[in-house]
């Protein structure tokens, strides 16, 4: 039994709108595997619940006009993993997601409720913040639409109005074309884990495999929210595929994270998996795009 | 302090294959109504934030940790827990039997919850590797088995529904 | 005649578990029950200097509330001892129903009941407790410094027990010239059990007396020790012991029981249940005692030991509960794992502001394991030899007695045992191909052997109680006070009960529950005693069931008594062997005799007076990935001898779960606390690194069945040894893989990262 002042369930996103004018100060539920488990532990206890799983239409992947994928904010990783368009296109988010926690988590929790959580560890999100990702929010206004580095505010902080609820995670075909990735998470055990450290990389080699023409490095619990390595991937950028250009690119990485010291591991600790961890996903996507190592 | 307002809602669902209603006080989770107003014993708490797996249950097919499932949201869904496997007769289904064969149950509390999960991947109708079992498998906790006799008892269920010799353990 | 005994018969509670209809206490509570929450301390040590109720008072459905000032100053004690008629040696009397000198973060200060789980919880969170904070000590070397801050009056110093073993003279011994010596500090964590169901239980009063339900492994001894608690007579106390989810130690303490029944009396006798959170489980129960241990070797160059120093700091946190048994028995086991003839040891235990340490499966073995066995790989190495050689040289000889056990190896038991580890795992070729590797992911090889030795006398009291009752059919109920919790002891104690009466197994009831109102006395699951304790009063129980039927067989048959036999179900002719009538036509027959009705029973109390060995060793083998300092399990072999299996499917069974938990040691589990404030940092399963289903490889357990000669049944110790060796196998193979000796578990990446780094195999 949680302690919990009341819940609403809202059966559409136009509800869940005018659910959240009505009452400001409640906490909107996804999937629940956060919220409800903050609730528990007291953090949230007392508070009133919007509940958005209700929201069908939150749920699957699909391709826009424009070539742009959809993925409703309700879709639950499994079904992610699992979607053929998602295996077509970025196989890589399917991959990290499917390393959230374990099968039931992965059946409960949302890519919505990942997101919205601005927590840095979240699996999918670096791999968002790799693929230029674009959040679609939903308020009494309609709708608008950022890009996932903008939508992170700071920990625990995302961009989400107060008549807001997050419908939509997009990415262009400007974004997923001929790209490639990787994702490693690193954890203390194989299942049932938080990531110490998340890194996602993808690149778009040139046609004939030679050279790399565009990559891109993103890092969860490498700073306080999910982040870029830009310097990493603008010295890739145009380069001939190596090993020693994934070297000089994995010590890049170094520029632009900032993992802190926590009783879970050290920030040099950190810092190394890191340099290891981008080097190997450099070289992995090279392989998946095509390239010869 | 301020009097808490009592919220219900009458939430219809399958369970085990029966149509059934119960109205429930909205704080209640799956676990809560599930053990409380259906007197489901094999829905066990063991850590109450999704954590071990005890308390999972299948709903419309998929696996779920019950203990952070709100009661309410099983309106319309199609709830299996192990009481639904037995048979009429009590007779118990293959997987139940595989882990009573297998010697995968010890203390107990962590079985039911394992073999829903195995119900799932059995009713996918795949062969998977060990590895691919052992990850289908992970989001259980148990302490008396080392997963041994439960990774033994759910692939050989697999291969007996697919047909198939069990291959010889490496 | 077919035997029980030896077969791999199927859990006779398998099909109640497989259907989630076999009833644990949370089942077996009535749903109106009141629900007891605790509020917990949030500083490490001090005072409770006042508490504010008013606004939790205010909360509907609160029903009471009881704080430290309201509790009985009445300090009891809480291990799960048998009762010592010495005042000397009973247990140490420490703990509090609630606590106004709080000794550690999560110390009980109030409770709270209320109509239901919300209100409960509300209202603890709305006490306001004022304390006295007082500095507080953590680590256990710090416990012992002259200014450290002090936890019990009684144990100035904070020292709860400090004993030695010397022999022959150390000091003299080493000055032999052209010794090597070889020196390490082997350091092993704070744990916890993680049984899936957590501690709880719920009371009530009926007829004047207080009956606990509990998910507990002694329920003989929470009886008592809840009377010793609310200062009543002990036969006012009644405790039940359902099936219960696992145990492994923690619930060989009586842990809330007594606080719940106190309660209970509190609010008028109503149902009052108390359920630990996962959280509570972690800190507010018992954990392993980490422990610090210093050894120092002196040995010749051809590796024979000349002299040896053993000191271990073993950290009790804040309450005695099983106090100095732990480190004691590990340091029991050094002189005669490698016996050498010059010898200082020395252990301690050490009271800090840390969770109180209890039993948890091995009771001082795994720590004395990690620390020996990975210093004798460290000695092998020093003396350039190869481990398992080195083992089987300076290893415990065919015949060697301990004089205050009386306790024999009488088989080559840890030669055979590590003959199979070695052929599984490959082990000789493996450990030379793989000493100098340089890539950047390395494999290894590693071994580990234990020593265990059953039960508890001579130093504490043995003896186990069975009855047994013949039904009109022929079949029989029996009952011990020896508990399942998870390991089998029911369906083995059903296969022991059915050769020892002579009836087929599925003619034996197993009376699975213990109610001390009902269930003859025995003092539970702990010490891997109740299979060989056990053994001895179900072998005699079932004699004299045997005599009292064969007895009624001759009045029935007129056969001389000589001339009888039972054998499966059945009244024998030996001398031609005819079946003169089934045991139920003989049952039917006695009990509702118009002449001589009987109903046929027996019970008998078996005193234990010996012990026995329970040796074995693991093997594992590991893939370390240097930069990501990481390593990955591959396989794994536990090899026991625990004399003649009673069943063979159970005992593997038990061997991989006890493997399992070795893994966890070894690799990733740690309770971790926080510095500055003593609070515990990852109390929850996820943060707490219980090996998961993808981190185990396949676990192989085998057995070397050299029967146990003091054993009726020739069994001995299981339940813990499995726990025993694997984590020093897997430290050793890592030593194999790297070259680096890593001298404390976990060995987690963290850990790894600091010495690869010292080592020079990643760079700065």
């Amino acid at each position: 039994m949680y302690d919990m002042k009341a819940l609403y369930e809202a059966g559409s996103v136009e509800e869940a709108v005018s659910l959240r004018m009505e009452h400001p100060e409640a906490q909107i539920i996804a999937g629940g595997s956060d919220v409800l488990v903050q609730m528990r532990e007291g953090k949230r206890a007392g508070k009133e619940l919007i509940s958005i799983y209700g929201i069908d239409a939150l749920r699957g992947v699909s391709l826009e006009e424009d070539g742009t994928l959809r993925i409703g904010s309700l879709t639950s990783f499994s079904h992610i993993t699992r979607d053929p368009l998602i295996q077509k296109y970025i196989n890589v988010l399917g991959q990290a997601v499917d390393q959230v926690g374990g099968p039931q988590i992965r059946n409960i929790g949302t890519i919505g409720g990942n997101t919205c959580n601005g927590v840095t560890s979240a699996d999918s999100a670096s791999t968002l913040f790799a693929w230029d990702a674009v959040v679609e929010l939903t308020g009494q206004a309609g709708v608008r639409r950022i890009p996932i580095q903008e939508f992170y505010i700071k920990a625990g902080k995302v961009d989400i109005h107060p008549d807001e609820i997050q419908t939509a995670i997009l990415i262009s075909k400007e974004s997923y074309e001929n790209t490639f990735g990787h994702y490693i998470k690193y954890a203390m055990r194989n299942a049932m884990d938080i990531a110490t450290l998340g890194t996602s990389v993808n690149v778009r080699l040139s046609a004939d495999k030679k050279y790399v023409k565009r990559a891109r490095v993103a890092f969860g619990v490498a700073g306080p929210i999910p982040l870029r390595a830009v310097t990493a991937e603008r010295l890739a950028e145009g380069q001939p595929i190596s090993e020693e250009l994934a070297e000089r690119f994995s010590q890049a990485v170094k520029e632009d994270i900032n993992p802190r010291d926590s009783w879970r591991a050290s920030r040099d600790f950190r810092l190394h998996i890191a340099v290891e961890s981008a080097k190997r996903a450099f070289m992995e996507s090279v392989k998946l795009a095509g390239g010869a190592l | 302090m301020e009097k808490h307002v009592m919220q219900y809602k009458t939430v219809h669902f399958s369970l085990n294959g029966k149509n059934v209603e119960r109205t429930v006080d909205v704080r209640a989770s799956l676990t809560d109504m599930l053990r409380n107003d259906f007197r489901m014993t094999s829905v066990k708490k063991g850590c109450e934030v999704g954590e071990c797996g005890a308390c999972n249950v299948l709903i419309d097919g998929e696996a779920f940790n019950s203990c952070i499932y709100l009661a309410v949201w099983a309106e319309g869904k199609a709830i299996r827990t192990l009481e639904g496997l037995l048979g009429p007769n009590g007779e118990l289904s293959d997987i139940q039997q595989a882990f009573v064969d297998e010697a995968a149950i010890q203390c107990g509390f962590c079985s039911p919850g394992f073999m829903l999960t195995a119900v799932e991947i059995l009713e996918s109708g795949k062969e998977y590797t060990d590895d691919e079992l052992r990850k289908l498998l992970s989001g259980h906790l148990c302490r008396c088995t080392g997963y041994e006799n439960i990774l033994r008892a759910v692939k050989k269920t697999m291969y007996r529904r697919l047909g198939k010799p069990m291959p010889e353990e490496s | 005649m077919s035997k029980s005994v030896g077969k791999s018969a199927i859990r006779v509670d398998a099909y109640e578990k497989a259907t989630g209809r076999a009833k644990y206490m949370d089942d077996l509570c009535d749903r109106g029950a009141l629900i007891a929450k605790v509020k917990h301390s949030t500083i490490a040590h001090g005072f409770v200097k006042s508490i504010d109720t008013s606004e939790a008072e205010t909360i509907p459905g609160v029903v009471k509330i009881l704080t430290c000032f309201d509790a009985p100053n009445r300090p009891f004690p809480t291990a799960g001892h048998p009762w010592s008629m010495d005042p000397h040696h009973q247990d140490v009397a420490d703990r509090m129903l609630l606590n106004r000198h709080v000794r550690y973060y999560g110390d009980d200060v109030a409770a709270v009941i209320a109509e239901d789980e919300v209100s409960a919880m509300q209202a603890v969170r709305a006490l306001k407790v004022e304390y006295e904070e007082m500095p507080f000590v953590l680590d256990v070397l710090k416990a012992l410094e002259p200014d450290a801050p002090q936890l019990h009056e009684e144990y100035p110093g904070n020292v709860l027990a400090h004993t030695e073993i010397r022999r022959g003279d150390y000091e003299a011994a080493i000055q032999e010239p052209g010794l090597i010596r070889v020196e390490g500090w082997y350091d092993t964590p704070t744990v916890q059990h993680c049984h899936i169901e957590n501690h709880g239980c719920f009371a009530y009063e009926e007829a004047g007396r207080v009956v606990v339900v509990s998910s507990t492994q002694i329920p003989h001894i929470v009886r008592r020790v809840v009377g010793q608690a609310l200062g009543i007579p002990w036969g006012n106390v009644r405790i039940i012991k359902p099936y219960i989810g696992g145990g492994f130690g923690n619930k060989q303490d009586a842990l809330y029981e007594p606080l719940c029944a106190w309660l209970s009396t509190q609010v008028g006798g109503r149902l009052v249940k108390f359920e630990c959170s996962r959280e509570e489980t972690f800190v507010s129960n018992r954990v392993r005692h980490a422990i610090r241990t210093h050894i120092i070797s002196y040995v010749r160059p051809d590796g024979t030991f000349v002299a040896r120093k053993f000191e271990a700091f073993s950290n009790q946190g804040a309450y005695a509960s099983h106090g100095h048994g732990i480190v004691a028995k590990g340091m029991g086991a050094f002189p005669q794992l490698y016996p050498c003839e010059n010898l200082e040891c020395d252990c301690w235990t050490v009271f800090t502001n840390k969770p109180s340490a209890g039993a948890m499966r091995g009771y001082g073995i795994p720590q004395a394991m990690f620390a020996g066995e990975c210093h004798i790989d460290d000695v092998a190495k020093a003396v350039g030899q190869e481990p398992v050689a080195f083992r089987r040289a300076h290893l415990m000889p065919v015949g060697y007695v301990d004089g205050f056990s009386k306790n024999e190896l009488y088989d080559d038991t840890f030669n055979q045992c590590m003959d199979r580890g070695l052929a599984y795992i490959d082990f000789a070729r493996k450990y030379e191909a793989y000493k100098n590797q340089t890539g950047p992911v390395r494999k290894g090889v590693g071994c580990a052997v234990f020593w265990y030795n059953t039960a508890v006398w001579p130093i504490s009291l043995e003896s186990s109680s069975c009855r047994m009752v013949l039904n009109q059919d022929g079949s029989l109920q029996f009952q011990t006070g020896e508990t399942e919790i998870g390991q089998g002891c029911d369906t083995a104690y059903s296969q022991m009960v059915a050769d020892a009466v002579g009836v087929p197994l599925e003619k034996v009831h197993v009376v699975s529950t213990q109610d001390t109102d009902v269930t003859p006395y025995g003092t539970g699951a702990y010490a891997s005693r109740q299979t060989y304790i056990g053994g001895f009063s179900i072998m005699q129980t079932g004699l004299a069931l045997r005599e009292r039927i064969l007895n009624i067989a001759h009045e029935q048959t007129r056969m001389p008594v000589s001339n009888l036999d039972l054998i499966d179900g059945n009244i024998v002719r030996k001398t031609d062997g005819r079946i003169l009538k089934t045991l139920g036509d003989l049952a039917m027959e006695s009990l509702y005799s118009m002449e001589s009705s009987q109903h046929i029973t027996a019970e008998t109390t078996a005193q234990i007076k010996t012990n026995a060995y329970s040796f074995g060793c693991s093997f594992a083998e590991v893939e370390v990935d240097i930069e990501m300092c990481k390593v990955k399990l591959v396989n794994m072999i536990n090899v026991h001898d625990c004399g003649t299996l009673i069943n063979p499917q159970l005992a593997e069974a038990q061997v991989h779960g006890g493997m399992s938990m070795a893994i966890g040691y070894g690799l990733s589990e740690e309770l971790k606390f926080d510095e500055k404030t003593g609070k515990p940092l990852n109390n929850n399963l996820l943060d707490y690194k219980l090996s998961t289903f993808m981190d185990h490889p396949h676990l192989e357990g085998e057995f070397v069945e050299n029967p146990e000669p003091t054993s009726p049944y020739g069994t001995k110790a299981l339940g813990e040894p499995p726990a025993c060796s694997g984590a020093p196998a897997i430290r050793n193979a890592i030593l194999n893989a790297t070259g680096v000796a890593v001298d404390c578990c976990p060995i987690t990446p963290h850990v790894l990262y600091a010495e690869f780094r010292k080592a020079g195999l990643i760079e700065e």
